[in-house]
């Protein structure tokens, strides 16, 4: 069977397919937005945590991704959906990314602007949103870059425990020794990749701060 | 808004007061003992070496850092029982680096604290406008982002935000160091005249002895954190201390070299 009449024949199931792909890593990217965020900035905070915090995150990325995704399923409520344990393991790879950024965007803004910034009276919370993260941001967005385009291609594992996704057809093809149906799954994945790659580069260098000198 | 100094105008109680001040550093004194009172309206110079502690002894009034033994009177009042960050709005603060917000443009950079404090729009750019024309800056630089700037107006804009909200004393921390000598001593020029309008208490850090007689009421010598004289240009320049002597007479050779060539 041919790539193209595989793919006209079973369009609906692969855009139903391609749909449940950006699901999986939608959601997972929004949760880990919602903990890495705030966890890189603590740990610009106190300093103390920055150690445990970041061996964490390197821990759980050096975990394999099949195993991460076994280890989860005996999780209760989330090990009852494989959807759900799909999202929860490509969050916690993408904290990594998003905790390490997030601290190095910070911590990278100069120092005489936070002192000036300090010395004014500006209050803990107006500093860091006034200052530290717009100047951190286009830093903090090429983290979140990184993690989307990881988590686009780790998602498709994520079929091997039922989660559906774009990996369905990957591994389907695989069984099949079929390159057409590998490729059906393959493509898509890397075009929202690459789309998504695209999209984040060009917010990165819209939040690119004018720099003095 | 009315300054402390307009409130007192008699009134020859210090603006900022320091007492029996210590301050250590990972085990090593920075501040030893440190006993000196700013008047109202007056520019005090302190003046000394790398690493003598001026800049120390600055960031403690506004409580950037905390000081470990004496305490610090600012209106009168130990800064440590001030609002940390009332006080810091009480007391301008310009540096050497500026640290000029880069993403912000001019006029944002100035109006900031203003716009924290809920002033309304039009009283922002108001006010922002007639701080340019104090700083000496054209009106049209206001829409200008730090980086379109030259070193000269990013200082004058670093002023010009230390006196937004109108503080009754300001702290200035080698604020023309990084300059070409010719913009440095127009800067300096200016900023006295500027005084003479606004007759701000000012607590004002350098090492160079020319600035510190251009523009003190009175200068402090510090070295290794202490305090080794204070008096007014001339009483320092007649002084009978050895570490002033040494002081005035390390600027004097570096005359008498360029005198040679």
């Amino acid at each position: 069977m041919n790539f193209w009449t595989f793919v006209s024949q079973n369009r609906l199931e692969i855009a139903d397919l391609t749909l449940e792909h950006l699901w999986m890593v939608g959601m997972s990217t929004l949760l880990a937005l919602a903990v890495g965020i705030p966890l890189g900035i603590l740990i610009t905070r106190h300093p103390r945590l920055r150690k445990p915090v970041i061996a964490g995150a390197n821990i759980i990325q050096t975990v394999p991704s099949l195993a991460l995704f076994g280890f989860l399923l005996p999780a209760p409520w989330i090990g009852e959906r494989a959807t759900r344990l799909a999202i929860l393991a490509l969050m916690l790879y993408a904290l990594l990314p998003l905790i390490r950024n997030t601290y190095a965007g910070i911590t990278g803004v100069d120092r005489s602007v936070i002192l000036a910034a300090r010395g004014m009276g500006l209050t803990d919370w107006q500093l860091l949103f006034k200052v530290e993260l717009p100047l951190a941001a286009s830093v903090i967005l090429a983290g979140v870059r990184v993690a989307i385009v990881i988590s686009i291609g780790l998602a498709t594992i994520a079929a091997a425990i039922g989660a559906g996704g774009l990996g369905e057809l990957i591994f389907r093809g695989l069984a099949m020794v079929n390159n057409s149906v590998i490729l059906a799954g393959a493509i898509p994945a890397a075009l929202m990749a690459l789309a998504a790659d695209t999209l984040l580069g060009w917010l990165e260098k819209r939040f690119t701060p004018q720099l003095a000198d | 808004m009315t300054t402390a100094s307009q409130e007192h105008p008699h009134m020859p109680e210090a603006a900022i007061e320091f007492r029996d001040v210590e301050y250590e550093s990972s085990g090593r004194k920075i501040i030893c003992a440190l006993n000196l009172a700013i008047n109202r309206g007056e520019i005090l110079v302190l003046l000394g070496r790398s690493g003598s502690g001026k800049t120390t002894a600055l960031k403690l009034v506004n409580r950037l850092l905390t000081l470990s033994g004496g305490e610090i009177l600012v209106e009168g009042r130990d800064a440590k029982n001030w609002d940390v960050i009332k006080l810091r709005r009480h007391i301008g603060y310009a540096i050497q680096d500026v640290g000029l917000f880069p993403h912000y443009t001019v006029d944002r950079n100035i109006g900031l604290i203003l716009s924290l404090e809920r002033w309304n729009k039009e009283k922002i750019h108001a006010r922002v406008q007639e701080l340019l024309r104090l700083a000496g800056l054209n009106p049209e630089l206001a829409s200008r982002y730090p980086n379109q700037l030259s070193g000269g107006q990013r200082q004058r804009v670093g002023v010009a935000r230390a006196l937004a909200a109108d503080p009754p004393i300001l702290l200035m921390d080698e604020p023309f160091g990084a300059l070409d000598p010719l913009t440095r001593a127009d800067l300096q020029r200016e900023f006295l005249s500027l005084q003479r309008k606004l007759q701000k208490t000012v607590l004002f850090v350098t090492h160079d002895l020319h600035e510190a007689l251009r523009l003190g009421s009175r200068i402090a010598l510090l070295e290794a954190g202490k305090l080794v004289s204070v008096g007014s240009p001339e009483e320092f320049l007649s002084s009978s201390d050895p570490l002033v002597k040494k002081y005035v007479e390390a600027f004097g050779s570096i005359e008498e070299a360029r005198g040679r060539k």
